[in-house]
């Protein structure tokens, strides 16, 4: 399957070179040239995205059984029975991936060109955006866990610096912290993951594990190697019990928010699951454990979308619940639906934040949408891409979003995951609903707190990535998997991950996992055309709800002042953040203060300061020794050599 | 002569230096009870050598010469800028690293 020589990759790691030239070139000059700065970051991004573009054309043109190829570049490490090699693979799965962040990145890139303008620290800015691109492509392109693993922390690096990027802003740099904390403990789970890996096969490799995985694990450690993997995933991909940092990361500039914790960064977790499909094809309880967990955040996450005020704060919670949404593709089998999802997700709110960002352009950072209104007449480009955008998000027939949360929830019912498929069509429901409440407050009706603002239409070098990302949202979809399991996507993912890889799965695993191994589309009692009518009518019922609550029906504004229990719970996003505060903050601090005035100044201190005490009793009498006088000295030297004499002639006698 | 005799008198020239370098304080006298031992050592070295009938110990007694003599320069440099500082050549003045 895999090619030994990889002549038509042999070019491919300009990929990963031209992001890496740009952010170190930027990290000595960035500041220097200032303007210069972000076209040399774009020019970099498009140059690999053209790499990308010539890669992707000449895998998908040989036959379909040849498209995974393993470059070697050096051996990364060699210890004991560990081998790591700095290697790169392209094959269907790693090149999608790719053409997503080098695609949807450089659009960012050239966005972030008029977003930043201006910034004193532009040209850090663009260094750190070209570093991240760099670290998301190592890690979609890596060959093993522990380079995926370098990547995926280099990402959250990146996270971290950019949610930080305004740290004279008290509020950036605590988000900050906590992305980056919160992240360590999802990333704890990974590596425990990598080492329950290397205990059972001996190498971190992908083709070596993901081969021998049938005969060499059972189905109860693919289950605890699936289950410690999606902990990481949960915390990258900002999954419960881990979402909590993903909101506060919109401190950062908007532009980020649409590149790394919306397109890209936060999909690696799918990434990762749909890469080490066998894993939980072989441990299926785990991967019902990711379904549902999916779910779960689908929904919390759309329930508190709705009651949030900030604009990018309902975006990011609904970037969580979409997360979700891809996590139940992956878990129930259906990968390509979640790669799927993935992809257009990546088109409709990469668009999304950009046109929030757009807006919060125009309105000098004030995000607050319950005092917007009316702005479609003054920022009427941004209002017809978030319209696109919008129509994508609630998967109005024949968008992009309408076919990838289809097949999602196609899948899912496939599996057998009724529940988990009710659940989508509520979440798909919520969605229209939300989606609908800040389209409206923020682009129509009546014009609330902005006249003094004077808002107007971003720049070109703005508007444009938009407008690509517009037409992506809507015929991408269609044009990229419009059919379903016959789709261009299906058949091009299936060698890395589609059904012959289920299908390779031995007897005895698939005995015990009767789903898997099965194609999911046709199993459950309604037809595919009816779980898409359900789904399309509870999207597109939420929208028209919120339409006639927010455009008139309901005064929102006079109910916003005496709000009921729910819409409390809603807006305070469940307490999960300060229940959170309390068991890791207070408790945490609890326990920290008690170490340290108690542990420490006793124990601790005790133990060197009595070294200490120690040292001092006993030089107090031991310098006497040192009285300065020669010949006392010469009477010692005397004394050994005596003794070396006696013990040597003893030795000699005996 | 038999040769132990030498071998007697170089015990008796060690034991003499030694003596002189525990209790003597002028630090030329301790100086030179260095030097009879090093002779003495010397003495039995060549004793040695002829008893053994081979050359080793002359060829030693050669280097303890040659080192001998270098040291003497070092030393008598010492006392003679020791002499210079405080007057005196008694080592027992010269308690600098005391306690």
């Amino acid at each position: 399957m895999v090619a030994a020589v990889p002549s038509i990759v042999r070019a491919d790691w300009l990929v990963l070179l031209f992001p890496a030239a740009g952010s170190i070139i930027l990290m000595f000059y960035g500041q220097r040239m200032r303007r210069a700065a972000g076209p040399i970051a774009t020019l970099m991004m498009t140059a690999s995205f053209v790499v990308a573009g010539i890669t992707f054309f000449r895998i998908a043109g040989r036959p379909e059984g040849s498209r995974s190829f393993v470059h070697t570049i050096y051996t990364f490490f060699h210890a004991g029975g560990l081998n790591v090699n700095v290697d790169y693979r392209i094959d269907p799965l790693s090149i999608t991936m790719m053409l997503v962040v080098t695609g949807v990145g450089t659009l960012i890139h050239l966005y972030s060109i008029g977003y930043m303008r201006g910034d004193p620290r532009e040209g850090r800015y663009f260094q750190y955006l070209n570093l991240f691109a760099f670290s998301m492509l190592l890690l979609v392109m890596a060959n093993n866990f522990l380079i995926m693993f370098v990547g995926w922390e280099l990402v959250g690096l990146c996270s971290y610096l950019l949610i930080g990027f305004w740290f004279d802003r008290e509020q950036a740099a605590v988000a900050a912290k906590k992305a980056f904390i919160t992240n360590r403990v999802g990333d704890f789970s990974f590596v425990i993951g990598l080492f329950l890996i290397f205990n059972h096969f001996g190498t971190l490799d992908f083709g070596k594990v993901f081969s021998s995985a049938p005969t060499v694990i059972t189905a109860g450690t693919a289950t605890a190697i699936g289950l410690l993997l999606f902990g990481g995933a949960a915390g990258k991909s900002a999954q419960i019990p881990l979402y909590v940092w993903l909101p506060d990361a919109m401190m950062g500039p908007t532009p980020v928010s649409a590149l790394i914790h919306a397109a890209t960064m936060v999909t690696a977790g799918v990434y990762m699951v749909a890469r080490t499909h066998v894993i939980y094809d072989l441990g299926h309880s785990g991967a019902v454990v990711v379904a549902s967990i999916g779910a779960a955040t689908m929904l919390m996450a759309g329930l508190i979308a709705i009651a949030q005020d900030d604009i990018k704060r309902v975006l990011a919670y609904s970037t969580i619940s979409q997360l979700g949404y891809m996590f139940i593709g992956v878990g129930s089998g259906a990968y390509v639906a979640g790669m799927f999802h993935l992809v257009t997700h990546a088109f409709f709110k990469a668009l999304l934040f950009l046109a929030a960002g757009s807006v919060l352009h125009a309105l000098h950072d004030r995000g607050d949408i319950t005092q917007m209104g009316g702005l479609r007449k003054k920022l009427p480009w941004t209002t017809f891409v978030f319209v696109l955008g919008w129509l994508a998000i609630i998967a109005f027939p024949g968008t992009s979003g309408f076919f990838s949360k289809d097949q999602v929830l196609e899948g899912a019912y496939g599996a057998g995951h009724t529940a988990i498929w009710a659940i989508g069509v509520i979440g798909a429901a919520i969605t229209g609903f939300y989606m609908t409440r800040l389209l409206y407050l923020t682009f129509f009706g009546k014009s609330r707190d902005t006249e003094g603002l004077h808002p107007h239409e971003s720049p070109v070098s703005m508007v444009f990535p938009m407008v690509l990302l517009g037409i992506a949202a809507i015929i991408g979809g269609f044009l990229i998997n419009g059919n379903g399991e016959n789709g261009r996507l299906a058949r091009f993912l299936e060698p890395s991950v589609g059904p012959r890889a289920v299908a390779a799965v031995p007897a005895q695993t698939s005995a015990q996992n009767p789903e898997t191994g099965v194609l999911p589309h046709r199993i459950g009692g309604l037809s595919a055309g009816a779980l898409s009518g359900i789904a399309t009518a509870a999207g597109v019922g939420g929208a028209v709800v919120a339409l006639a609550m927010y455009g008139g029906l309901w005064d929102w504004q006079r109910r916003r002042e005496n709000p009921g229990l729910a819409w409390r719970a809603l807006s305070n996003k469940f307490f999960v953040d300060d229940v959170y505060q309390f068991l890791f903050t207070s408790v945490g601090m609890l326990v920290a203060t008690a170490l340290a005035f108690v542990v420490d100044t006793t124990w601790i201190d005790g133990v060197v300061n009595g070294f200490g005490t120690v040292t001092t009793k006993v030089a107090a009498v031991g310098r006497r020794v040192q009285t300065g006088l020669v010949r006392s000295y010469a009477l010692g030297i005397l004394g050994g050599g005596v003794l070396l004499l006696a013990f040597f002639v003893a030795r000699a006698v005996r | 002569m038999a040769p132990s005799a030498y071998l007697i008198l170089g015990a008796i020239l060690f034991s003499v230096g030694t003596l002189g370098v525990l209790l003597r304080r002028n630090a030329l006298v301790i100086f030179m009870s260095i030097e009879l031992m090093l002779n003495a050592v010397n003495l039995t070295l060549v004793t040695f050598a002829r008893m053994r009938g081979t050359l080793d110990g002359q060829v030693l007694a050669f280097f303890v010469i040659a080192v001998a003599a270098a040291e003497v320069v070092v030393g008598l440099a010492i006392i003679v800028a020791m002499f210079r500082r405080k007057q005196t050549a008694s080592v027992d003045d010269a308690r600098l690293f005391k306690w």
